[in-house]
């Protein structure tokens, strides 16, 4: 077997045994990605030195036999919106250009005790706000599976990379679904953790009530595996849950088998507006999981109307006050300013350093927030948010987990949808009810429509990262789906 | 009549000295004295990713003020955002709170009593960041550049607000000098560091519109910005003028205030809650815990010292009124029992003679038992009321015994009557008209008493030499009459 499509566990293991050089299969990853790079633009900085000190550092520890991490040699790549010390973090932003944090984020810290070898900064839609990672910067990402099309977004560099091979794992952030919409469209497994469950602290800031780091992989056992590393209490970050860390992988066969598991399929997810072929799949899927001994049922949540626009409203109002400290005062781009006040120098900076999409949002957030508007957007947004929770709460009283797809379509093209925002906002129906609600969701790939992949999202009750695993783990070993390296 | 009608009402900021680090990162909370921006961190910087994480302490030190100020606690305290664009912010906007949608300050109403029949209201009490330090090049209004040190930034505030009870800028005073002391009793702040206690002071006269003035940072300059600023407002008013809704920036190097900025609407804030923290839950279980806690107020340490020690009301209001003086008060008073007596020294020539040299109750060296001492020496008339100014003046200076510095200095008190006398003698041939004016003019016995302080320095016991002078006057008058 190639290398390069090893699991990540394997690759840990070979390189602990010293079977495998971490620094051969970092330069076997390297070479892959300067031949598929130039096509997907999937990262914004590749730090190939750093990886290589880390590389030999860990082949020399296990020379001298050594204790080396659980991720050994392990090929991570990591979004451009989370810390990486010295290391250039720009979000996908001109605003942030140049910018080098002075700290790790927890996760990056966690990654680096395991030993994992960090390739670069992937790319993305600037500060997460898009579904197609067209909104960098930096140019748009290319769907590993067709260049013409969109990888999703906003985690699209960190999808396109884990499905080309350019790297073995990835992190990717979830705000309205910015994990499971690239794993999607990319055909590779992404988890949206229980809100809490992983350490936001270096995870710059979009959303804060609503997002989570998550994993990325070509199978659910990597996926499981990188979450195992992640999780966990973190004083930096107050949100953060106090529960014991849990090894996710050893739970994904206890039982093997689906017998009594209740699975609900979303109807709101399943009608009008979700293309027929993405339907089509889903369906075939929930019924492989009836086959394992799953009993599965229907479920209407009506308050899902509401969900996209209390989303939006959240979001942008959290937004516009996240992204307030751009101002080119401390750190990163800067406009020239002289014989301005300081009013018109925040200003231009700002005017010049953000994109059109993250004004959009920053100026729809501000009027959002504002006197007399609050308590008609804001306000209501979070009472819709408890009543989408509230009706959560009593679907999973009746099913164990819900699924549906991850996303109503396969990637679409370049530019097509990048002139309609709403129609953009739309595409993020079916992810943004676990990050309203906080619950952990996977979507795992689940077949092609018309060469395309298309993922199943599995949703389970707050911190049942087990139970959502292991129904991708048990859809997975069907054998349905298999990984494919693209392009 | 100027000063009609005046309604003042306080915003103060102050400080939580005590606390080791800022309110939410692990940066010392002892700035002072560091080159400008090195007591920072990612977190106070606002770098991007970082999250803020509320120190506990800060929580309990807000209950502890709360309880001294009879405020309600609110047993579910939210940080919110306070979004506004200004250099002094790293993240452009404040985590503090706020008494509306979206928010609840750690505590709501409370008093103060001023000791002088009047009390004033507390609106609410919040905790929030303080901002970094804006130094302009020249002064705000014509400042060409703004330098921005971000070594306080994130220290620990307590805001605590005032209903527009005050109605006199000594008022303003001396809320705020019973405030500082209740602070420094609860061991939370230390009013004599710079900058520690700043102050916002809204005003209006007769019923007019509200001025807003910002910027005030001590005791004196509130009172000097209120006394400017009425005296601008009613003089203005006395021409017609109307008097315009604004914000003005008390200048304290010229002593004016300026205007900053003329307010047409409410600023939008645009309040929400802070995300990265959750709500604080305060039981009654901590309340009760830091109830026991507390250490005793300048209220009941007031009523200690005039039932228990006997001190006049109002001596002992001046006492409590300044933790250090009340503390010094004390230590003295083990050594020196007349509590009456000592109060009478502390509140009147030693404070006058700090305030000449310019220093403050706790930058006195002087040992209590000196000032015992000095007591001592006045009961046992080896110094006259005059003498003992000066060696306390000596005392203050250096630090020194004050039987040291008598027997030094030569400065006891002329007790002996053949030595003065000789003095009454001297006078009296030198003041042969004066001598006569007193033969049938009482009010001129003065001038001749005066003589000998001039002569002895202050070291003759006045009422000695009275009597020496009364009987020579009257042996002189005996004489012409025989
Ligand atoms: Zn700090």
């Amino acid at each position: 077997m190639n290398p390069l499509l090893y699991p990540a566990e394997k690759v840990a293991s070979a390189v602990r045994n010293g079977e495998l050089s971490a620094l051969d299969y970092l330069e076997a990853v390297l070479e892959r990605l300067k031949h598929v790079e130039p096509k997907l633009n999937a990262f914004i900085t590749v730090t190939e030195e750093l990886a290589r000190r880390k590389a030999e550092n860990i082949d020399r520890r296990v020379e001298k036999g050594l204790k080396v991490g659980k991720l050994a040699g392990v090929v991570v790549a990591v979004k451009d919106n989370i810390c990486v010390k010295g290391v250039e973090t720009t979000c996908g932003s001109r605003i942030l250009k140049g910018y080098r944090p002075s700290y790790n984020a927890t996760v990056v810290e966690r990654l680096m005790a395991e030993d994992a070898v960090i390739i670069g900064k992937t790319n993305m839609d600037e500060f997460a706000m898009g579904s197609s990672t067209e909104f960098s910067a930096y140019g748009p990402t290319r769907n590993p599976w067709d260049l013409e099309r969109v990888p999703g977004g906003s985690s699209g560099g960190s999808g396109a990379a884990v499905a080309s091979g350019e790297a073995t794992l990835a992190l990717g952030s979830d705000t309205g679904g910015s994990v499971r919409c690239p794993a999607a469209f990319c055909g590779v497994v992404g988890l949206k953790p229980t809100y809490g469950l992983v350490s936001r602290y270096g995870l710059v800031a979009y959303a804060n009530s609503l997002e989570q780091i998550g994993p990325m992989a070509r199978n659910v056992g990597d996926c499981a595996l990188l979450l195992s590393v992640i999780a966990g209490y973190d004083p930096r970050d107050s949100t953060s849950l106090k529960v014991q860390p849990m090894d996710y992988q050893t739970k994904l066969t206890d039982p093997p088998e689906l017998e009594k598991l209740r699975i609900g399929v979303i109807k709101e997810f399943m009608g009008e507006g979700v293309q027929e072929g993405v339907r089509e799949r889903v369906w075939n899927a929930v019924q492989s999981l009836e086959n394992l001994g799953a009993r599965v049922g229907e479920v209407s949540l009506k308050s899902l109307d509401y969900a996209l626009a209390a989303y939006y409203i959240i979001a942008m109002s959290e937004a516009s006050s996240n992204l307030a400290r751009y101002d080119g005062l401390r750190y990163g781009f800067r406009s020239s300013d002289q014989g301005l006040d300081w009013n018109r120098a925040y200003a231009k900076t700002r005017r010049m350093g953000f994109g059109e999409e993250v004004k959009r949002r920053i100026i729809l957030g501000t009027f959002a927030l504002s006197a007399g508007y609050y308590e008609a957007y804001y306000l209501k947004a979070l009472k819709v948010r408890t009543l989408i929770r509230m009706e959560f709460e009593k679907a999973f009283k009746k099913f164990d987990v819900l699924v549906g797809p991850s996303m109503p379509m396969t990637a679409f093209k370049i530019g097509e949808k990048i002139e309609d925002p709403l129609e953009l906002y739309m595409c993020d129906i079916n992810t943004v009810p676990a990050n309203l609600v906080g619950i952990p969701a996977i979507s795992v790939p689940c077949g092609l429509s018309d060469g395309l992949p298309v993922g199943l999202q599995v949703m389970a009750p707050p911190l049942r990262e087990d139970l959502v695993f292991k129904v991708a783990y048990a859809y997975e070993r069907t054998g349905k789906w298999m990984f494919q390296l693209k392009p | 009549m100027v000063g009609d009608g005046v309604k003042i009402g306080l915003e103060v900021h102050c400080q939580l000295t005590s606390l080791k680090t800022k309110l939410f990162c692990s940066c010392p909370t002892d700035y002072r004295g560091k080159p400008p921006n090195t007591n920072i961190c990612p977190v106070c910087m606002g770098e991007p990713g970082t999250l803020p994480v509320l120190n506990k302490e800060a929580v309990r030190a807000a209950v502890m003020v709360a309880l001294a100020l009879h405020s309600k606690i609110s047993r579910f305290t939210y940080f919110t955002r306070k979004n506004y664009f200004y250099p002094d912010m790293a993240k452009n906007f404040q985590i503090s709170q706020y008494d509306g949608v979206g928010g609840a300050p750690i505590a709501k109403g409370g008093y103060v009593d001023l000791g002088n029949g009047k009390v004033v209201r507390i609106r609410r009490l919040q905790l929030e960041e303080d901002p970094a330090r804006l130094v302009y090049e020249g002064t705000i209004d014509t400042a060409t550049a703004t330098l921005v040190d971000y070594n306080r930034h994130g220290v620990a505030l307590i805001e605590i607000v005032t209903e527009p009870d005050i109605t006199s800028p000594e008022d303003a005073r001396r809320f705020l000098q019973k405030l500082r002391s209740i602070l420094e009793h609860l061991g939370v702040f230390d009013g004599e560091l710079e900058g520690s206690m700043r102050c916002d002071a809204n005003i209006s006269l007769e019923g007019g519109v509200r001025v807003e003035i910002k910027n005030i940072s001590s005791y004196k300059d509130v009172e000097r910005a209120l006394r400017f600023e009425i005296t601008r407002q009613s003089s203005l008013i006395s021409r017609g003028i109307r008097v315009v809704r604004e914000t003005r920036f008390w200048d304290e190097r010229r002593r004016v205030t300026v205007s900053l900025r003329v307010k047409e609407t409410e600023e939008d804030y645009r309040y929400f809650p802070e995300p990265d923290l959750p709500p604080v839950v305060i039981t009654d279980e901590f309340i009760d815990e830091v109830k026991r806690s507390l250490p005793i107020l300048p209220d009941e340490r007031k009523r200690i010292f005039v039932e228990k020690y006997g001190v006049s009301e109002q001596n002992a209001e001046v006492l409590v009124n300044d933790k250090a003086l009340a503390d010094f008060f004390e230590d003295c008073l083990k050594h020196y029992g007349k509590a009456q007596e000592l109060s009478n020294l502390l509140v009147g020539d030693f404070l006058a003679q700090l305030h000449s040299l310019n220093l403050s109750v706790r930058e006195v060296k002087v040992k209590p038992e000196y000032i015992a001492k000095l007591l001592r020496l006045l009961d046992k008339k080896v110094l006259t009321g005059h003498l003992a100014k000066a060696v306390l003046r000596e005392m203050l200076e250096t630090g020194r015994d004050p039987e040291a510095i008598v027997e030094e200095k030569g400065l006891r008190r002329i007790g002996s009557r053949e030595e003065l006398e000789k003095i009454v003698d001297r006078v009296f041939r030198e003041n042969r008209k004066a001598v006569e004016d007193a033969l049938v003019n009482e009010k001129a016995v003065h001038f001749l008493v005066g003589q000998v302080m001039r002569i002895t320095r202050g070291k003759a016991d006045p009422n000695l030499t009275r009597q020496i002078i009364k009987n020579k006057l009257e042996k002189v008058r005996a004489s012409r009459k025989a």
